[in-house]
């Protein structure tokens, strides 16, 4: 089946499982959010642990994605995994860390004699919400407006002179920490951050059935609700008006040495070449809009799954637009020609088909993944839950 | 070698080396305490006793623990291959990312997804979804097992791949081959057996801490009889397949095979080494001359080691030494290359793929077929290419061609000893529990608890050998370490590296602390 296909087509196959991976994973960082409002949402200790509980049948979904995002984006389009991972190093090691100190959290924060305290527990999930999801925005970002590396695989063969052997090289000694300081990238990740923020406050909206919690809500969808919509169009109006990393076709040449030019308005363009996208792109943010008014301004508590939806939509179509129509997704302002396209930086035709068919698992994923979680929240969490002797974070 | 910055390789080494070890103190018991915890609750839904539901509460409460620091230890391994072995990453990414994309799709989502079932659902879902899921969980860790061990013994043992010169990478042409080379099989047996079996002890050491308190005797007991049962059983799944694997070692990495023997000089007839204390290693000059090992103290047991490699007692096997020099195999007939000749044929096939690399750049068409045609010519690669990774090599660094030989020697006798006295142990347990004495076994009970640090001992070690001693090299004979890694400054990875030392301690630490709080309350202990 995958086999009779082009390796364009692969490519592109793939690069569309990615913009999915990637959509679900922001749409999954409510529970990243979630986790900086645990004392902004919750006043006593019970609704704190309802908090906490809610979010804490969650986390490993997120946290599950962030891996496979980062597998899947190995499998298939490894030279962004060598060179982003291995130059941007700062950058992906803080992320990294962030969601280390998640990892415990959950389990440990109420054990007798954890060491630690409660509280810097506590302070670990406040850690991955806001550092996890600010420079996850930052380094997506940067697919738009560049890094400073240079890829030669030459150097693989430098064995007799003093160069290295290494094949990509980070220019700067920030290795990566520098894409915080463009504007653009910051908009993003404050924007992805106080994404996160509103649909955590939608889901625990949802998930829990507390009357002081719920009172809250409008309030933090508003504080939280505005800086997002400020952020995202300072980052959509950059975008969009920014010159792009336009890949150049050249007849009889191999697309794994087409060369790379600066296109002024290349996103804008991007999107108008692609209707479709642009449509999804259109719908997504509408839905995200009427998530969060809706719950502002009605009683509804299924914001969520609208927002979410759009949070998918929006995410994939801007993923989308990085990588499709001739577009250098991970460019190099060092040296343009160094830029990685979904051509030049992908698996080889075998690895793609192959991999091809492991993606038709993920439907059957998908069907126990809504199965359980039904199961799991077929009742709203209430204080009387914990009474029991059940498992409680 | 100047071109190598060698503190930044130490570095890098050091540190994918103490996640790993970190990460490895807690997967084995989530691979084998999974399915003791499986079996628990399977005799709980079968009998509807309440008190297997009790046990199996306790288990799955300490699973708990283990499993979140397991993957908090976890992430950092599969972002570090990227962060610091980016051109590992490049070069055979094509093949290594596939395994570890399958294990996040495969089986990371089939475990996150049951484990909210497994401790959120006990009074959400019915008893019988609730055991599948219990069983999802344990399938799935053990799926994960075999796709990051696929990998690992692609590494070890690279089949089904063809090198491409335009992308100046290994690429996958048979994922079959990858996915049952008899290296990844061995691995895959081997490791979960050796997982099983940690967690065996794990239980049986905890229910005889019980017994020796007189706590909750009659749950300790019953943890005590699924968990020996487990135990025989791995055990004996753990030597057979680490009988298989020494084989497989033997066969596809000889240099690692002769470390862990010690074995200086080739020889027929080669005896085991049941136990021996090396009095000075067999180290190699810078020249390359290697100084013969002794031992101080040894046990050995003639012709066997030549009997259980190859299944005859007269079996030449090849030492250090003529591993590096070169030798003529009696048992094959074969002419084996020495390292020195491996390295100028590791130096041509670089060079090759810098003149195509060049002859592409400059549109030289002649010159790029010429040297393209190499590649796809099967004779060039299997006697040229294939020792791609010694050209990074000269010969004045003989000596880093050849692992540490103690680290090698010692790990391997110290894991296959132990693992002896845990089969032994698991025996003499289910023994005296079936005859209800042993609460009288006061020695005994004490055993089984101080053999709990040597069975994470014992699993330490293997990883220890499988590691270090197939070095140098990240991808046998095609990249050696010192040529995977990351362009970065040395400091900056000793400040990674120190990040984690006192992160995964820090939590190392409350981890146990928890672990030993919940312990003591009991099996029948509140949350």
């Amino acid at each position: 089946m995958f086999e009779t296909l082009s390796l364009l087509s692969l490519q592109q196959y793939w690069w569309i499982i990615i913009s999915l991976l990637g959509s679900l994973l922001v749409f999954l960082f409510f529970v990243q959010g979630g986790q900086t409002l645990i004392f902004r949402l919750g006043k006593t200790d019970m609704e704190r642990k309802m908090i906490v509980n809610s979010l804490g049948r969650k986390w490993e979904f997120t946290f599950t994605t962030l891996v496979t995002f980062g597998g899947a984006f190995f499998a298939s389009f490894p030279l962004f995994y060598s060179t982003s991972f291995g130059g941007a190093y700062w950058v992906w090691m803080i992320i990294l860390f962030a969601f280390i100190v998640q990892a415990i959290a959950y389990e440990y924060r109420t054990k007798p004699n954890n060491f630690l305290g409660q509280k810097t527990y506590e302070v670990f999930l406040f850690i991955n919400g806001a550092v996890g999801t600010i420079l996850i925005g930052v380094a997506v970002s940067t697919f738009f407006t560049g890094s400073e590396f240079s890829v030669d695989k030459l150097n693989l063969t430098n064995i007799f002179g003093t160069g290295s052997t290494t094949i990509s090289a980070w220019q700067g000694p920030a290795h990566g920490l520098e894409a915080a300081l463009n504007i653009q990238n910051l908009s993003l990740g404050l924007a992805v951050f106080f994404l996160a923020r509103v649909l955590g406050i939608l889901y625990l909206d949802n998930d829990i059935d507390e009357k002081a919690i719920n009172d809250r809500v409008r309030r933090q969808l508003i504080i939280n609700g505005i800086p997002f919509v400020v952020f995202f169009l300072l980052f959509t109006g950059l975008l969009l008006t920014s010159d792009g990393f336009a890949v150049v076709p050249q007849t009889g040449v191999d697309p794994l040495f087409w060369t790379v030019k600066m296109e002024p308005y290349k996103y804008l363009h991007n999107f108008l070449a692609m209707p479709v996208v642009l449509t999804l792109f259109l719908v997504g943010v509408l839905a995200v809009l009427w998530g969060l008014f809706g719950t502002i301004f009605g009683k509804c508590s299924k914001g969520i799954w609208m927002a979410g939806g759009g949070t998918v939509l929006t995410v994939f179509a801007l993923f989308l637009i990085a990588g499709f129509n001739h577009t250098a997704f991970y460019p190099s302002t060092y040296d343009l020609n160094s830029s990685l396209t979904i051509m030049n930086s992908s698996s080889s035709h075998f690895t793609l088909t192959a991999m091809s068919y492991v993606s038709l698992m993920v439907p059957f994923v998908l069907v126990y993944i809504v199965i359980a979680w039904r199961a799991i929240n077929n009742k709203k969490i209430t204080a009387q839950e914990f009474d029991g002797e059940s498992h409680a974070y | 070698m100047e071109n190598f910055d060698l503190t930044l390789i130490d570095w890098s080494r050091g540190q994918f080396a103490l996640t790993a070890m970190f990460h490895w103190i807690f997967v084995p018991l989530t691979l084998g305490l999974a399915f003791i915890i499986a079996i628990m609750e399977t005799i709980y839904v079968r009998t509807g006793n309440e008190k297997w539901k009790t046990i199996t509460k306790f288990w799955a409460k300490l699973f708990g623990i283990n499993f979140a620091i397991g993957i908090a230890t976890g992430i950092i391994l599969e972002f570090q291959f990227g962060t610091n072995w980016s051109n590992y990453s490049w070069f055979v990414g094509d093949i290594f990312g596939a395994p570890l994309a399958i294990e996040g799709i495969m089986a990371f989502f089939l475990e996150s997804t049951f484990i909210a079932v497994m401790f959120f659902g006990w009074n959400k879902v019915s008893k019988g979804f609730h055991l599948l899921s219990t069983w999802l969980v344990a399938i799935g860790a053990n799926l994960s097992a075999l796709w990051i061990l696929v990998a690992n013994a692609w590494m070890q043992n690279p089949v089904g791949m063809a090198f491409n010169p335009d992308t100046a990478r290994n690429e996958m042409v048979d994922f079959w081959a990858i996915l049952f080379s008899p290296t990844a099989v061995n691995k895959f047996l081997h490791t979960i057996a050796s997982g099983y079996v940690l967690a065996a002890i794990f239980v049986v050491g905890i229910s005889a801490w019980f017994l020796l308190k007189k706590r909750n005797t009659v749950f300790a007991k019953q943890s005590i009889v699924v968990a020996t049962v487990f135990g025989i059983v791995s055990s004996v799944f753990l030597i057979f397949t680490g009988d298989e694997s020494a084989r497989e070692i033997a066969r596809v990495q000889p240099m690692k095979f002769a470390a862990m023997e010690a074995l200086t000089e080739g020889r027929t007839n080669v005896p085991l080494i049941a136990i021996g204390f090396l009095e000075q290693p067999p180290t190699s000059t810078e020249e390359g001359e290697l100084l013969h090992g002794d031992f101080a103290f040894k046990i050995e047991i003639p012709n066997m080691l030549s009997y259980m490699t190859f299944l005859d007692p007269n079996a030449y096997i090849p030492g250090i030494k003529n591993l590096v020099n070169g030798y003529h195999n009696p048992r094959t007939g074969e002419d084996v290359l020495s390292y020195r000749e491996k390295i100028q044929r590791g130096k041509e096939a670089i060079t090759t793929l810098k003149m195509y690399k060049e002859a592409l750049r400059a549109g030289d068409t002649e010159k790029k077929e010429e040297y393209g045609a190499r590649f796809d010519d099967p004779e060039w690669v299997e006697s040229t290419f294939r020792y791609f990774g010694y050209g990074y090599y000269n010969d004045d660094n003989l000596a880093g061609l050849v692992p540490s030989v103690p680290l090698s020697f010692y790990s391997f006798h110290l894991m296959v000893i132990l693992s002896g006295h845990f089969l032994a142990l698991f025996i003499v347990m289910l023994i005296f529990v079936l005859r209800n004495q042993l609460e009288k076994m006061r020695w005994l009970l004490y055993v089984a608890i101080w053999t709990i640090p040597l069975v994470y001992i014992a699993s330490q070690a293997g990883w220890v050998l499988a590691e270090l001693g197939r070095q140098p090299w990240v991808i046998q004979d095609l990249m050696p370490t010192l040529a995977a890694v990351s362009q970065l400054d040395s400091s900056t990875v000793q400040v990674t590296f120190w990040l984690f030392a006192v992160t995964f301690t820090t939590l190392f630490i409350a981890e146990i602390k928890i672990m030993i709080t919940q312990i003591k309350k009991g099996m029948t202990g509140g949350h």
